[in-house]
């Protein structure tokens, strides 16, 4: 798969948006190794949550052109950059600024993408609009990731996929029995130790 | 924001909002984005959306020239139609104006294409 171009950014809307590192590259590293599985299954539309600079969900719609392509974020500065990100790769992405997904109609995403803020913060941290959402995960960094959880049957389509990128702190383990008891089987993808952090991606399926 | 994303949005996460669909469009600026055609692409979207919201929304925003109000069996081959449909799905695109709930009168803004349909805790069930 390939980067997506990111020279049209200003360096200085990183102040404001989640610069791409080496979580972002886990995750489209993560979608390449799922990229002939992606193929087949030919979805209809994707969509990430929290999308920042835009270059997972670019990533993903340059190397699976015929799909609808969505993304969310709380940041409207991240949607400006996602918005540009795509168009500067010439792919077609529609950002609306949303909390999660909640403003959906339901099951209407072959695949959801969520590199979440997953960083182990005090709760009062992760309730920004800004730059912190794209970090402060609160508790053992689970509480926007928790809230997702929730909704993904709501919005995945009954042969849906979902992708999440978690650190050993969020306590995979448990991420797995609460989407197992939703009815979601999962499978570790990818795993990588960077600087302090062991950063892996789960994939969720019925 | 497309007419394909209108067809998914919906408001009834807002408190006392029951079902939030669809939202009504104000549009103050309108583009046309050229999207390049692709007919099979667009034959595997149309059974997956609520037509009659969409002829409405584009018929309320004044792009429903020559869109069918229903969808004809066959439509697959037709391509006069497959091109309309492309036109008012992925090239019609609302920069500014806003999306207003059906029941509470919500109004939430577009600006720069981007709907922001963000909520308060105050506002959600």
């Amino acid at each position: 798969m390939e980067t997506p171009h990111q020279e049209h950014i200003n360096k200085d809307d990183f102040q404001h948006v989640y610069e791409p590192a080496e979580d972002s590259f886990l995750l489209i590293d993560a979608l390449e190794k799922e990229l002939n599985f992606l193929k087949a299954f030919n979805p209809f539309s994707c969509l990430e949550i929290g999308s920042g600079s835009g270059v997972i969900i670019t990533a993903l719609g340059m190397a699976l052109p015929n799909s609808l392509y969505f993304c969310t974020d709380v940041n409207f500065k991240a949607c400006l950059m996602s918005k540009s990100t795509a168009l500067h790769n010439r792919v077609g992405l529609e950002c609306v600024n949303m909390n999660l997904a909640m403003c959906f109609q339901n099951k209407m995403f072959d695949i959801v993408i969520f590199n979440p803020p997953y960083v182990v913060t005090g709760s009062e941290e992760c309730m920004s609009n800004g730059i912190e959402a794209s970090w402060a995960g609160g508790n053992k960094g689970r509480e926007v990731i928790d809230k997702l959880l929730d909704l993904i049957p709501k919005i995945l389509t009954d042969q849906g996929i979902f992708y999440l990128l978690l650190i050993e702190e969020n306590i995979p383990e448990e991420v797995k029995q609460i989407m197992l008891n939703k009815g979601y089987k999962s499978k570790l993808i990818i795993k990588r130790q960077v600087k302090n952090e062991n950063q892996l991606v789960l994939k969720f399926y019925k | 924001m497309k007419l394909i994303t209108h067809n998914m949005l919906t408001s009834k996460c807002l408190k006392g909002v029951v079902t939030g669909y669809p939202l009504s469009i104000n549009a103050t600026n309108i583009n046309i984005t050229e999207v390049d055609y692709n007919p099979e692409f667009i034959t595997r979207i149309i059974p997956k959306l609520d037509w009659e919201v969409l002829w409405r929304a584009a018929d309320s925003i004044g792009h429903s020239d020559g869109l069918p109000q229903t969808i004809e069996p066959k439509f697959e081959e037709n391509n006069e139609f497959l091109k309309k449909a492309h036109r008012v799905l992925l090239e019609v695109d609302i920069e500014e104006g806003n999306l207003v709930c059906p029941e509470s009168g919500r109004r939430f803004p577009i600006s720069k294409g981007i709907p922001n349909m963000l909520l308060t805790e105050a506002e959600v069930q």
